[in-house]
């Protein structure tokens, strides 16, 4: 059963990949990028890493897969005109392509493991604690810095994100709650006792 | 590791069914349904006249906005929760650490407040 539950989602993972490249229809490639973002999550739950199961698709199905649909809808892309400028770009292509080929080949190749390396090996199933609660147990004291570097990272993120794109116009009315709050029936109208014939 | 593994299978009982009904929806369309098209009936309907543009367009940058500001406090939710899972076992340095993480994003947030930057216009 869990032999074929991980078949199931790395054939997910694979195909979501794969499809994610070569569909022509970049809405249609996000949406494979979601099926291997699930097939991941799948994977990580077979492993025993729930927590991270959990987060990747919160976090990567949830909300990174929306960014990236909307900037596949922002990007006003004229495919023909990219597809005319492949031939151009082709070799530095090809060669990235077989950077990251003999890469992959290095790592099944010429790699060899210390026998330290064995010993190493994480274990996220500590018996007897629950997956996210070891999480929760070292993430906050042992490595503290790195949590605080995140924090920063995030508070970097929000400002730049504020600083890039706010512009307020100054041609539109905003809404002002507060001074909606405090409007008086009083003050803003006054009723006239008007006479028949004579108007205001 | 099985134990774990077993509380998952409802869900990957619910995963299969959920994608064989999906297949047998699609396929059943495929073989039972009559087709018969022709240029006025593939091509796309907008309220009876010709399509104007390409669905894809640029909009207003302010949506992108919105939902990184969501994914960072998402992200923020996401590291608070095996905090309070295991807060009854989590150091003094641990729930200090959480409260600087919180007052660094809390000072983003009044940025963010003070800017305008969740006022829609």
């Amino acid at each position: 059963m869990m032999a074929f539950a991980f078949y199931l989602f790395a054939l997910g993972v694979i195909a979501g990949g794969l499809f994610t490249v070569i569909a022509r229809n970049p809405v249609h490639s996000v949406l494979w990028l979601i099926l291997a973002f699930l097939s991941a999550a799948g994977l990580f739950v077979l492993l025993g890493a729930e927590f991270v199961a959990m987060l990747l698709i919160i976090v990567y199905v949830g909300a990174v897969a929306v960014l990236f649909l909307f900037v596949v809808m922002m990007l006003d892309i004229d495919f023909s005109a990219l597809r005319a400028q492949m031939a151009r770009t082709m070799p530095l292509a090809l060669l990235i392509g077989l950077v990251i080929l003999m890469q992959l080949a290095l790592a099944f190749g010429a790699w060899t493991e210390s026998e330290l390396a064995a010993g190493q090996i994480a274990q996220p199933m500590v018996p007897g604690i629950h997956n996210t609660q070891a999480l929760g147990m070292i993430l906050y004291d042992q490595y503290f810095l790195l949590f605080q570097l995140a924090g920063l990272i995030l508070l970097v993120a929000m400002i730049g994100a504020i600083v890039l794109t706010l512009r307020h116009r100054s041609d539109v009315k905003r809404q002002d709650v507060l001074a909606q709050m405090y409007r008086d029936p009083k003050k803003a109208m006054e009723l006239r006792d008007v006479k028949p014939g004579q108007g205001l | 590791m099985d134990e774990l593994l077993r509380e998952y299978l409802p869900i990957l009982v619910f995963l299969a069914v959920a994608i064989g009904l999906g297949l047998v929806l699609i396929l059943a369309a495929v073989v039972v349904a009559v087709r018969n098209p022709d240029p006025e009936k593939v091509s796309a309907y907008e309220c009876g006249f010709n399509a104007f543009d390409d669905a894809r367009m640029k909009f207003d940058v302010r949506f992108y906005l919105v939902s990184i500001l969501f994914i960072i406090f998402d992200l923020e939710i996401a590291f608070l929760f095996p905090w309070a899972v295991a807060f009854q076992h989590v150091s003094m340095v641990g729930f200090w650490s959480m409260m600087a993480f919180l007052a660094l994003l809390t000072v983003g947030f009044a940025y963010e407040w003070k800017k305008g930057a969740l006022e829609w216009q």
